[in-house]
């Protein structure tokens, strides 16, 4: 652990499992939803839906949601400040066997499609996101990735790397499931710098086996 | 894994002083420079201050205490304390952040929430005594992130694994050998400080009414900064731990392990499990929302 990992993080308390960890949940949620967050369902898991209210769980992931980091003050008012920025959420509890203590699962809405995401706060605030859209992945957020939703056909893999390469871009990490041969597939491609708009546009040209493809931005540094 | 012991090795081997030490091994772990490593630091301690400001800036209500560093701040300014100015200062900011904490307020975990008033209490109430520098207070701060790394690799800071004496005592620990470092630059005696704080608070137990970061958290946070400035004192005065304090560490982290479950953080033992524990438990529940409940089946 580094100097500033015991000394730190900076954070809104009380507690950096059920509250810093929380509002980084809601913010990589944030992020992989790609923009403003209008309606958003929200099933708490495990020991969040147990002690959600005396953490400020529920404050944290809105705060989070609504694009703000673990150390910011406006998390003690989310819920006014999400109520003024006009977005909907509501709270449930879920009941789930085998899912992780401190979990909680978001169905990000909008009148185009839906999406969701299952994460997971580990302790210490450290965070994973367990699945999104039911496929499931590792995603701990501390890197930016590409994210692509495709076929499971021969060559798809090649040519979203060859294209990395092409554009020099090292990957970090890299993940990839199918829910059946030849059906619905994922790949999670964690980098070590971030993609802008037109190389994004441009990779999604190559193939037309892939369904969607989007882009998970680096978090804010430090977060 | 880190030690006292590779600490003051790698200060002989170059003839470094301990602070210079610490920021000569986090560089090279971190590969950055020296500069980067003390302005990171530099700047949590205006993290700190900025959490001790804003914590006294007005009455803060948590769930189940009641704001005590105003009580503690009325009774220093009228009366003639008996642990001195300077104890009573570092209680009275120490229990104001971590009732800030408790409020959602913006803090430094150091090294974690549920302690976070225990380590600013004591700079900035030693800041106030002795009048001294920021820069002085960076190099305490980067002393007692050293003590803290050493507990975190050999032991565990964190409550549900180890106990309070893994969260508060860990603050205590760090914060002593900060005061000492700060007092007289010598290595040895802020080990050593460390060392005696860790055996006087062995076995402190995490157990939260209610699961709240509140009782005893908070409390503790105030009081246990007493024993933070006593034990430097204790080293400063040359006492030395019969035990060394990398064999103090391991004997922490094994007492931490065998502590039952109820009394690591679950709520469940020690003053959790009291009879008014309990009923504030109870009490609380009734005010929480009732969620819709979804129920999935895999």
């Amino acid at each position: 652990m580094a100097l500033t990992d015991i000394i730190g993080p900076v954070m809104v308390g009380p507690s950096s499992s059920h509250t810093a960890g929380a509002a980084k949940l809601g913010n990589i949620t944030r992020r992989l939803w790609g923009r403003e967050i209008k309606e958003v369902d929200i099933y708490l898991r495990g020991s969040f839906a147990a002690t959600y209210w005396g953490h400020g769980t529920d404050k944290a992931l809105i705060g989070g949601l609504m694009g703000w980091y673990p150390d910011d003050s406006r998390i003690r008012d989310a819920f006014t400040l999400a109520d003024i920025s006009g977005m909907k959420y509501k709270f449930y509890e879920e009941l789930i066997d085998g899912s992780h203590p401190n979990s909680v699962r978001f169905v990000v809405k909008s009148k185009e499609r839906n999406m969701e995401i299952v994460g997971a706060s580990i302790g210490g605030g450290s965070i994973k996101i367990q699945e999104i859209d039911s496929f499931p992945v590792e995603i701990d957020g501390e890197l930016p990735a590409l994210i692509i939703f495709h076929k499971d056909k021969p060559g798809v893999v090649s040519s979203i790397t060859t294209e990395l390469f092409r554009m020099n871009l090292n990957i970090a990490e890299m993940n990839l499931k199918r829910k059946a041969r030849g059906q619905d597939a994922m790949m999670v491609i964690e980098m070590d710098s971030k993609l802008d708009q037109s190389t994004l546009d441009n990779l999604k040209g190559f193939s037309h086996n892939y369904t969607r493809m989007f882009f998970l931005p680096p978090a804010r540094e430090e977060y | 894994m880190r030690s006292f012991k590779k600490i003051s090795e790698y200060m002989e081997k170059n003839s470094l002083n301990l602070f210079e030490s610490i920021m000569n091994m986090e560089a090279l772990d971190l590969d950055c420079s020296t500069k980067e490593v003390f302005d990171s630091m530099s700047k949590r301690l205006d993290d700190m201050r900025m959490s001790m400001v804003e914590a006294s800036r007005k009455i803060w209500t948590p769930k189940i205490v009641c704001n005590d560093s105003v009580k503690m701040k009325k009774y220093r300014a009228e009366k003639n304390t008996l642990s001195g100015d300077f104890i009573n200062r570092a209680s009275e900011i120490a229990l104001s952040i971590a009732t800030f904490n408790a409020s959602m307020g913006r803090i430094v975990a150091a090294p974690t929430a549920g302690s976070c008033g225990i380590l600013p209490g004591l700079l900035f109430s030693w800041e106030e005594h002795r009048g001294s520098q920021s820069k002085d207070m960076t190099e305490g701060l980067i002393v007692a992130a050293a003590v803290g790394q050493i507990i975190a690799s050999r032991a565990t800071l964190a409550g549900a694994e180890g106990g309070c004496q893994a969260e508060c005592g860990a603050a205590v620990a760090m914060g002593s050998a900060a005061l000492v470092w700060m007092e007289c630059r010598k290595a040895d005696q802020c080990f050593q400080a460390a060392a005696i704080c860790l055996k006087s608070i062995m076995g402190l137990v995490c157990d939260p009414v209610a699961g709240l970061v509140e009782v005893p958290c908070i409390k503790r946070n105030g009081s246990l900064v007493a024993l933070a400035v006593l034990s430097a004192d204790m080293a400063m005065a040359g006492i030395q731990s019969i035990i060394p304090p990398d064999e103090v560490v391991d004997a922490m982290y094994k007492v931490g392990k065998s502590l039952p479950l109820s009394l690591r953080e679950t709520g469940r033992g020690g003053i959790a499990a009291s009879r008014t524990g309990i009923f504030i438990a109870a009490e609380l529940k009734k005010n929480i929302p009732t969620l819709e409940s979804n129920i999935l089946n895999h």
